[in-house]
C-alpha cells in the first residue's frame, strides 16, 4: 500500500515536471515569437542596410510627326520626324545606420530619331548625315530620406550627346514635410552647361553669309531654381503649387535655322543671348467616390522675349477595378509670338533678332488621348514582380499645321 | 495676366485653401496613396512632356526639366 503510494507520489512528480517544462517551452517560445516581432535581430538590421532593388523602369516612346512649318527651311517645307525613345530606370535603396532613407536612382535613355527639316542643311544631298542622330543620356541622381524628421536631400548628374549637342548638368533638391504632415515645401536647383556645334546652312558656309559667323562651337548654359509647395486638404483632395525660374545665357539660335528676308536674303537664325524664363503651376487631384480620380493641371508662362503660354488639362482615371484603370485626357496649349518672330520672307534688314521658328510662333494646340493601367496584386499576367503595366496614346494638333501621335509604353518591377 | 495678379490670386487662393485643410491621419491616407492620385508627372508622361517642350515655347512647373539639351529637330 505504501509502496503504492510511493509510486503514484513519484508519477504525479514526474507529470508535475513534464508540465512545467512544457509551460516554459510554451512560454519560451511565445516569448521567442514576441522578441521576433517586436525588435528585429541584429542580423536582420544587417540586411536591410544591404543595397537592394527597390523598382526597374522601362519605358518606352514612338513619336511621329508632320507639319509644313519646318525652322530649317525658314519657315516653310516638311516637318517631318520620327523619334523612337527607350529609358530604363534601376533604383536602389537601403537604411542607414540612423534608418534613414538612402535612394540611388540610374538612368539610362536612348532616343533616336529620322527628320525631313534637318535633311535639308544641305539641300542639294538627297538624304544627309544630319537626316538621322541618337541621343544617348544617362542620369544618376542619390537622395537621403529622413522618415522621423519628414525631410529629404538629394544631388543628381546628368549627361546627354548627340552628334552636335552635349550637355552635363547636376542637380541638387531638399524637402521638408510639416509637423502633421499635411504640407511639404521642396526646393530644387539645377545647372546645365551646353555646347552645340556650329553647323551651318551649306550655302552660308564659307564666308558666305551676310553677317559674319562664328565657327566651332559655343556654350549654352542655363540656371533653373524650382520652388514647390503641396497640401493635403482632405482625406479625397491634394494640391501643389510649382514655381521655376530659369535663366539661359550663351548661344540661343539654332545655326541650321535659316530666315528669310523681304529682300530676298538668306540669314542664320539670330535670337538673344539671355533668355529668363518665369512658369507658375498648379495641380490638383481629386478622388470623387471609390472609383474616379480627377487630376487637373494649369500654367501661365511668360518670358523676357515676349512670349506668354498658358497650359490646362484635365486626366479621368477611371478605376474599373481596384487594379486596371482607364484614363482618358485633354491638354489645351495656348502662346503668344516671342518678339522675334516673322513667317518666311517677311522679316526687314535692320532687325537685330530674327527668326522664323513656328515653335516661337503663335499659335493653339489640341492633345487629347487615353491611357491604361494594371497592376494587379499577383504581378501582371502572373508574374511575381511584374507590377505594372501602363499604355498611353496621344494625338497632338496645333494650328499652325502640326499633327502629331505618341504611343508610350511603361513596365515596372518591383 | 501680369506676374503680380497671378501671385495675389495663388496668395488668394491659398489663404481659402489652407482654412480648409482637415488633419488626415496616415491610416486615412489610403484614396490619397493611390497610384492614381500622384501629384506630378507619372514615368510613362517622360516623351510626351519632352516633345511638347520641343514644339512648344513655354516649358517648365510641371517637376521635369526646365532648362539644358537641345531640342533642335
Amino acid at each position: 500500500m505504501r509502496a503504492s503510494r510511493a509510486g503514484a507520489a513519484a508519477v504525479i512528480d514526474h507529470q508535475s515536471i513534464s508540465m512545467k517544462k512544457i509551460s516554459l517551452t510554451v512560454i519560451g517560445l511565445y516569448l521567442g515569437i514576441l522578441a521576433a516581432f517586436s525588435q528585429p535581430k541584429p542580423d536582420s538590421v544587417y540586411q536591410s542596410r544591404k543595397l537592394k532593388i527597390e523598382e526597374i523602369n522601362l519605358v518606352s516612346s514612338y513619336y511621329h510627326q508632320e507639319g509644313d512649318h519646318a525652322a530649317v527651311t525658314g519657315g516653310i517645307g516638311s516637318q517631318k520626324l520620327t523619334d523612337i525613345s527607350n529609358s530604363l530606370e534601376i533604383k536602389l535603396n537601403r537604411y542607414d545606420k540612423k534608418y534613414r532613407k538612402q535612394t540611388w536612382s540610374l538612368d539610362l535613355g536612348i532616343d533616336h530619331y529620322t527628320s525631313a527639316s534637318s535633311d535639308k542643311i544641305d539641300p542639294k544631298t538627297l538624304t544627309s548625315a544630319s537626316y538621322a542622330d541618337t541621343r544617348v543620356y544617362p542620369t544618376l541622381a542619390f537622395s537621403r530620406e529622413n522618415e522621423k524628421k519628414g525631410t529629404e536631400f538629394g544631388v543628381g548628374a546628368s549627361f546627354s550627346a548627340e552628334y552636335d549637342y552635349t550637355s552635363i548638368g547636376v542637380n541638387g533638391h531638399f524637402s521638408k514635410k510639416t509637423k502633421n504632415r499635411m504640407g511639404e515645401f521642396s526646393a530644387k536647383a539645377q545647372v546645365y552647361l551646353d555646347q552645340i556645334h556650329l553647323i551651318y546652312p551649306m550655302e552660308l558656309r564659307d564666308g558666305a553669309s551676310p553677317e559674319k559667323l562664328k565657327t566651332g562651337s559655343d556654350a549654352r548654359n542655363s540656371f533653373s531654381g524650382t520652388f514647390s509647395w503641396s497640401q493635403i486638404v482632405n482625406q479625397r483632395l491634394q494640391l501643389m503649387f510649382l514655381l521655376d525660374l530659369v535663366q539661359q545665357t550663351g548661344y540661343l539660335s539654332l545655326p541650321f535655322n535659316r530666315t528669310y528676308f523681304d529682300d530676298g536674303s538668306v540669314h542664320v537664325e539670330r535670337l538673344p543671348d539671355s533668355r529668363f524664363k518665369l512658369p507658375l503651376g498648379f495641380r490638383a487631384n481629386y478622388f470623387v467616390g471609390d472609383h474616379l480620380v480627377l487630376r487637373g493641371y494649369y500654367r501661365y508662362y511668360m518670358d523676357n522675349w515676349g512670349l506668354k503660354a498658358h497650359t490646362a488639362s484635365l486626366e479621368t482615371a477611371i478605376k474599373v477595378s481596384p487594379f486596371f484603370s482607364v484614363s482618358p485626357f485633354y491638354r489645351y496649349y495656348r502662346q503668344t509670338a516671342v518678339d522675334y518672330f516673322r513667317p518666311y520672307a517677311a522679316h526687314k534688314a535692320g532687325q537685330d533678332y530674327y527668326t522664323s521658328n513656328y515653335d516661337l510662333s503663335e499659335f493653339n494646340s489640341h492633345f487629347f488621348g487615353s491611357g491604361i493601367r494594371l497592376a494587379p496584386p499577383a504581378g501582371v499576367f502572373g508574374i511575381k514582380h511584374f507590377n505594372s503595366l501602363e499604355l498611353r496614346y496621344g494625338h497632338y494638333t496645333r494650328s499652325n499645321t502640326l499633327q502629331s501621335n505618341i504611343i508610350s509604353l511603361h513596365l515596372k518591377y518591383k | 495676366m501680369k506676374p503680380i495678379l497671378l501671385t495675389l490670386l495663388t496668395g488668394g487662393l491659398l489663404t481659402m485653401i489652407l482654412p480648409a485643410c482637415t488633419n488626415v491621419k496616415e491610416y486615412q491616407k489610403s484614396r490619397l496613396n493611390d497610384a492614381e492620385m500622384v501629384l506630378g508627372n507619372r514615368k510613362i508622361e517622360k516623351t510626351e512632356l519632352s516633345f511638347q517642350s520641343y514644339r512648344e515655347g513655354a516649358s517648365g512647373a510641371n517637376a521635369g526639366k526646365s532648362g539644358g539639351g537641345c531640342g533642335c529637330n
